[in-house]
């Protein structure tokens, strides 16, 4: 398959270095103002829920979360395949730096649910939920990843090895998730793609979507920061790199 | 079909000649099984309400024993690689290995459960279901099993990664077996969860072997 032009430039680490450079700070800065502006309004000036009180205030961190570790996996699998399939390098850099950012805010996601469990549902953790099961094996799936990834000594065949095991992972990821729907289910059920539209009144639908933003550009920050160091630990010897440092210290 | 008869009847002699390796998934689902009811010290009705889940666990546990070698004998003394440079398709081979593998592991234990789920005060009404179950998660079972193998392949010691690997991804078969099992302990019909685990051996057969041959190459490189 040929590759067209646009997609080939992604191919070369010093053009992806320096897009990172020049988006980080918007991503950054976006990111963090939406984060402060969206957790003051969700934790302070929302209207606290009728029936779960201010605890339900847990809706502005906890599903973003959980939806970050799962969009952590997907872009990491889907890297993954691309490096895979068309050898690129820099794909495989992309995977190796999606996954420990998803494994931390799934279990940032394990977390925040426990908090909130405990005033809501009498319990920190419940075995048998589904949703609590699903992020644990997803928290598993991710520290296998990066388990598998560290065995190796070699790099490329830790690339490749590792991407075959993300690819059979996201094939796994529906299996497992309505499996464990089976169960009967503590957890509530999504409020935002409810039927009939989010089940949320604006004054809290607003905040919760401020965060959702949030969240993803502080995840894609986050991830082409640590692009940025995989490229430069791979391609410590290349000529662009030592100029790179070489201004840095100057 | 010729290669998969050569490689398959091949597997089958190695795994004979080495007996006591084959017998070490069953002593160690033996000891599994004894340990449990020692540390619960429980009831009759109590050992049947964990039982179920204990056999499968203690099936998953057993499976993941006699994974390392599935394929790391063969390419440490350089078969495998022979067979990646023959003519024969990857896949072929690795279908082959997988199914010879599952045959001398996986049914041997499977075997075992009825006389276990006995001890364990399962009812015999259960047990077809039981053993149906367990038969319909074998080929998925197997392929995750054989993923772990080929992931570790290239590595000095895959042991202690590959339960990591593989155990996560084998929940779906925990839950749709013991649901089974425990809906016709209840006398309630268990289809609907055998058809979903005859769904995922379906999906398992035709994908995973691309998967496990694709992982083998990379790791023998």
């Amino acid at each position: 398959m040929k590759l067209p032009r646009w997609f080939h430039q992604f191919g070369s680490p010093p053009y992806v270095y320096r897009l990172a450079d020049r988006l980080c700070p918007w991503l950054g800065g976006l990111g963090g103002a939406l984060l402060a502006v969206g957790a003051v309004w969700g934790l302070a000036f929302a209207p606290p829920d009728y029936q779960q009180g201010e605890s339900a205030r847990i809706i502005y961190i906890h599903p973003q979360t959980a939806y970050i570790g799962m969009m952590a996996y997907v872009v990491m699998a889907v890297a993954s395949a691309i490096g895979y399939v068309w050898r690129l390098k820099l794909a495989h850099a992309v995977a190796v730096s999606a996954a420990p950012i998803g494994a931390w805010f799934t279990f940032c996601a394990l977390f925040t649910g426990a908090v909130w469990g405990r005033p809501t549902w009498g319990t920190y953790w419940q075995w048998g939920d589904p949703r609590i099961m699903f992020e644990a094996l997803l928290l598993f799936l991710f520290l296998g990843y990066l388990a598998l990834r560290e065995a190796f000594d070699d790099r490329d065949k830790a690339d490749r090895v590792t991407a075959i095991l993300a690819v059979v992972g996201v094939v796994n990821i529906p299996i497992v998730h309505y499996s464990v729907e089976w169960w009967n289910s503590l957890h509530q059920t999504s409020t935002l793609l409810a039927e009939g539209g989010p089940a949320m009144t604006t004054d809290m639908l607003i905040p919760f979507l401020i965060m959702v933003a949030a969240f993803t550009l502080t995840f894609y920050w986050l991830l082409l920061r640590r692009l940025q160091a995989e490229i430069v630990e791979r391609e410590g010897d290349a000529r662009w790199i030592r100029e790179l440092v070489g201004e840095g210290a100057r | 079909m010729g290669a998969f008869n050569a490689v398959f009847s091949r597997d089958l002699r190695v795994a004979f000649r080495r007996w006591s390796e084959l017998a070490h998934p069953l002593i160690f689902f033996s000891i599994v099984v004894t340990l449990f009811p020692l540390a619960l010290s429980p009831t009759a009705a109590q050992l049947r309400e964990v039982g179920v889940g204990v056999l499968w666990v203690a099936t998953l546990l057993s499976s993941l024993l006699a994974l390392d070698g599935l394929f790391r004998g063969d390419a440490e003394d350089g078969t495998l690689e022979q067979l990646l440079l023959s003519p024969v398709s990857t896949t072929v081979a690795v279908y082959a290995k997988v199914t010879a593998h599952a045959l001398v592991t996986l049914v041997p234990l499977i075997c075992l459960v009825p006389l276990s789920a006995y001890t364990f005060n399962i009812p015999a009404a259960a047990l077809p279901t039981l053993v149906l179950a367990l038969l319909l998660a074998t080929p998925t079972l197997t392929v995750l099993v054989g993923l772990g193998a080929a992931l570790t392949v290239g590595l000095r010691r895959g042991g202690s990664i590959v339960g990591l690997l593989v155990l996560p991804l084998t929940s779906p078969l925990l839950i749709f077996g013991t649901r089974a099992t425990d809906l016709s302990m209840n006398g309630e019909p268990a289809a609907a969860p055998l058809f979903l685990l005859a769904a995922l051996a379906v999906l398992a057969v035709s994908l995973g072997p691309l998967a496990i041959a694709a992982a083998v190459k990379v790791g023998i490189e």
